[in-house]
């Protein structure tokens, strides 16, 4: 499939010259292209930020909502319809940040979504205050002594949940990330990748040279192996770049509600049976 | 004290049972209210709790007649004390009538013998003999079925299939201790002690018993309600486990969100995708979906949200009841879009509002409310059975076409609502101010088109509405006001005042307010207002709306609502 059919006509983009939202628009698009996913099949949900306007720039279904809240709407558009491949993408402010509860709950709730996270460790749209993954020292208008908190670990955090996907990509890579995002949305159950990307504007730290000389890809790791996995995603000197860990297969979020088992079809597909509802009504009569 | 109660209001008996949380009072409210269904008697049950699980007091409430009977009550006739203190804590509502039915072993220190009616019953006496003290509930209910002359072998049958998952000896002992009971209870009438003329009434028997939090989901069932997700809060945690409970078989997604800000927005993303879905929250937890709600006003998505009350502000009193948040449901959420706001009266009320709440909130891609109370969710009487035969599940979902564009400018304002994946065409929704194709905008002329659209809507809400109810004379010359749970206390208060002069009027649709409501208020040459609030808000909100000032409020607070008899007084005060 031509990744043109994900193009959008005539659009003003938002981002700065340079941003790293642009090789993982261009990524998702061939990522999915590859797959041959079609648009209409397709539903992009993303909450507020620099990060979560990339539905805009996207010729696909769309729920843009709150900032933060992109996950609990995901989740709930894949229950209700599971034949449709949900994508919940934002940046680290948004998912880790306002978001973090759901972040949390959304892993333990596993739906068979992709939850790709922009991270580019700085705020962007509100103008370069900390983020949750910012590192320590990090002077910005707000952070005037430098960021103290402890920088959010959502790979740590990801596997101690024992997710059912972890990974982490470069937007600096092109051909890792697509191979990663494919295998992601492939993947049946939640899986989030988390995506190292310059914020040329208010990030003049952790720049593409800084990620290329303080990353490595993972070599010989086993992704069931969750120890390993969880001591990998808490390495500080070098960052490592791949897919982190994979638990054993469980069922998703839709596998377990209880209303997919015997048929498939949508919720918007079924009617209500008005005779179960008038058995349920004859109870209440309370007869012996 | 023979025939005592006979010649007081034979036809109309109130028990009061109170103990503490965990005694098991809710066991006998559970297996008395049905045993009395099934004779034929009409029956209400209310309660009021304290905020724990274990120990404090709690108390039970239910009225037993000939004919129906629907609003709480203050009198006790009888009252059973299970523990020590639980006399004390109704004190204020015994009276020279009221028959104290106890364990003098237990509660012997609590009775006053100069201004109580006292009848020793051993209940826990009589239960350990039958193998442990446990059974002194059952035995309870069976003293009242002897007293109300029940069929003993109906209620040995009602209780067997009430144990039935139980072992044979629970149940043996279960059914020995209901006839301990019923003994006593029918030799106290035979003694002439105690002696009611409650007839039964045969429309009772077809009828259903059904408590405001079952009502209100078996409507959500009722309008092809199939996704809700919520977080536990009293009193509004009822409807989520009645849908959990059914989900199977109405394949219905019941999900227990981490908080009430997913919840919300799980049921903006269910709706977007085709379902029908609502929230069921309480004060506290409905200021966390304000966001949500919000949402859903730029959306224009559907969205159902029930809202049981109770009283604030922050925790409040968790599980008492207020009509304190009907401006917290009317103002929620930042921005200018319209909504509806349905307060049910009536059990039946619930039930057809959801239904409808559903169906609405598809036509016009608003938020509905539906506004009940602790009061309202955890009380119940016997009410003619919902009609399934006319009612509809409208569904407004269109196929898309390939051109489709989600926020397309029609005439009335409201856009053709297209699911991801059913036709050819894409569905695009956007928090941000959108075009008619849904993406962002900051055209600023586009801006002005889509408030309108997303207002002129509010228009047709206003006349599409349920209309107030009025019951007594229609040439009136003053006009009792309430909304919401209200409803049947004030009406049988009104009954009571036997005035030809005196009319009530209630609202099961507080937003938008129907033209013809400022009809029957300027009617009236006095006005009184009846809320479960300190602050009137909806005199306040007729004013708004309507320009019409009420000419007196009758308001209560203190965490409980009204009874009859108290509110009968108040009106009587009022109108002199």
């Amino acid at each position: 499939m031509d990744t043109k059919v994900f193009d959008m006509n005539d659009i003003d983009i938002a981002w700065c010259p340079g941003c790293g939202n642009f090789p993982i628009l261009k990524t998702l698009k061939r990522a999915l292209a590859e797959l041959q996913i079609k648009p209409r099949d397709i539903v992009l949900v993303s909450g507020i930020g620099q990060a979560a306007k990339i539905p805009h720039y996207f010729n696909t279904n769309v729920f843009n909502g709150l900032h933060g809240r992109a996950l609990p709407a995901a989740t709930a558009i894949k229950a209700a319809n599971p034949a449709l491949t949900v994508i919940a993408e934002s940046g680290d402010g948004d998912m880790y940040g306002e978001g973090g509860n759901h972040f949390i709950h959304t892993i333990r709730r596993n739906p068979n979504i992709t939850n790709i996270v922009h991270n580019n460790m700085v705020y962007g749209l509100t103008k370069g205050q900390a983020s949750p993954t910012t590192q320590k020292g990090f002077v910005t208008p707000v952070q005037v002594s430098g960021v103290f908190l402890e920088p959010f670990n959502p790979l740590a955090i990801a596997i101690a949940l024992d997710a059912s996907f972890v990974a982490r990509a470069f937007s600096g890579d092109i051909e890792w990330m697509a191979d990663i995002l494919k295998k992601a949305i492939k993947h049946n159950g939640y899986a989030l990748v988390d995506i190292f990307q310059p914020c040329v504007s208010f990030n003049k730290l952790n720049t593409v040279q800084w990620f290329k000389e303080n990353t490595y890809y993972l070599e010989d790791h086993d992704p069931s192996d969750r120890q390993k996995a969880f001591e990998k995603a808490t390495e500080t000197e070098k960052l490592p770049l791949g897919i982190f860990y994979k638990s054993p297969q469980k069922p998703s979020f839709e596998e377990n509600v209880g209303i997919y088992e015997e048929k498939q079809n949508p919720l918007y597909k079924r009617d209500l049976d008005k005779k179960k509802l008038n058995n349920l009504l004859e109870t209440f009569k309370m007869r012996l | 004290m023979s025939k005592g109660l006979s010649s007081h209001n034979p036809k109309n008996v109130s028990i009061v049972l109170c103990g503490q949380a965990g005694q098991g009072i809710q066991t006998v409210e559970y297996l008395l209210t049905r045993i009395l269904k099934l004779t034929g008697f009409n029956v209400f049950a209310t309660k009021e709790y304290m905020s724990r699980v274990r120990g404090g007091m709690n108390s039970t409430s239910i009225r037993i007649s000939s004919d129906p009977v629907r609003a709480a009550a203050n009198t006790i006739d009888i009252l059973v004390p299970l523990n020590k203190g639980a006399l004390q804590h109704v004190e204020r509502n015994i009276s020279s009538q009221t028959v104290i039915l106890a364990d003098k072993e237990i509660i012997g220190e609590d009775i006053d013998q100069t201004k109580h009616k006292f009848v020793d019953v051993p209940f826990t006496g009589t239960a350990v003999e039958i193998g442990n003290k446990i059974y002194s509930n059952v035995v309870a209910v069976g003293t009242m079925t002897g007293l109300f002359r029940i069929e003993l072998s109906m209620a040995s049958k009602y209780v067997e299939k009430f144990f039935s998952t139980k072992s044979s000896d629970i149940v043996q002992k279960n059914i020995a201790a209901l006839k301990s009971g019923f003994d006593f209870g029918a030799g106290l009438v035979k003694s002439s002690k105690i002696n009611f003329e409650i007839a039964a009434d045969d429309t009772v028997e077809n009828q259903v018993l059904l408590n405001g939090a079952e009502a209100v989901a078996l409507g959500a069932i009722a309008g092809g309600c199939n996704f809700i997700a919520s977080y536990p809060m009293s009193p509004s945690t009822g409807v989520l486990a009645f849908l959990a409970k059914h989900g199977k078989t109405f394949d219905i997604i019941a999900e227990q969100a981490e908080d009430e800000i997913a919840a919300i927005n799980m049921g903006l993303g269910a709706w977007y995708a085709g379902a029908r879905a609502m929230v069921t929250t309480s004060g506290g937890g409905f200021a966390l979906m304000t966001e949500g709600v919000s949402l859903a006003g730029m959306l224009e998505s559907p969205m159902v949200i029930h809202l049981a009350q109770r009283p604030g502000p922050a925790t409040g009193l968790p599980t008492r009841t207020e009509q304190g948040d009907l401006e917290l449901a009317l103002y929620a959420g930042h921005g200018e879009f319209p909504r509806i706001i349905f307060a049910p009266g009536k059990i039946e009320d619930a039930f057809y509002l959801t239904q409808r709440a559903f169906n609405l909130a598809d036509k016009y891609q608003v938020p509905v409310f539906i506004l009940t109370d602790q009061y309202f969710i955890d009380s119940y009487y016997n009410t003619a059975a919902p009609d399934l035969s006319k009612l509809k599940i409208e569904k407004h979902i269109t196929q898309t076409k390939k051109d489709y564009q989600r926020y397309e400018l029609t005439k009335s304002g409201v856009s053709p609502r297209g699911v991801p994946g059913f036709g050819d065409g894409l569905v695009v929704v956007d928090s941000d101010e959108h075009d008619t194709a849904g993406h962002i905008t900051e055209d600023l002329d586009l801006r002005i088109k889509m408030v309108d659209k997303r207002l002129k809507k509010g228009e047709m809400l206003r006349k599409d509405n349920v209309p107030p109810e009025l019951t007594g004379p229609k040439n009136y010359k003053n006009l009792v006001v309430c909304w919401g749970s209200i409803y049947n206390i004030a009406q049988e208060a009104v009954q009571k005042l036997g005035r030809e002069d005196v009319a009530l009027l209630h609202f099961k649709q507080v937003y938008p307010l129907p033209d013809e409501a400022a009809d029957y208020l300027q009617k009236a040459k006095q006005t009184i207002i009846v809320e479960n609030n300190a602050t009137s808000q909806f005199a306040k909100l007729i004013k708004f709306q309507m320009g019409i000032d009420i000419d007196k409020k009758i308001l209560k607070y203190n965490g409980l609502s009204f009874f009859v008899e108290e509110l009968t007084e108040k009106l009587k005060k009022a109108l002199n």
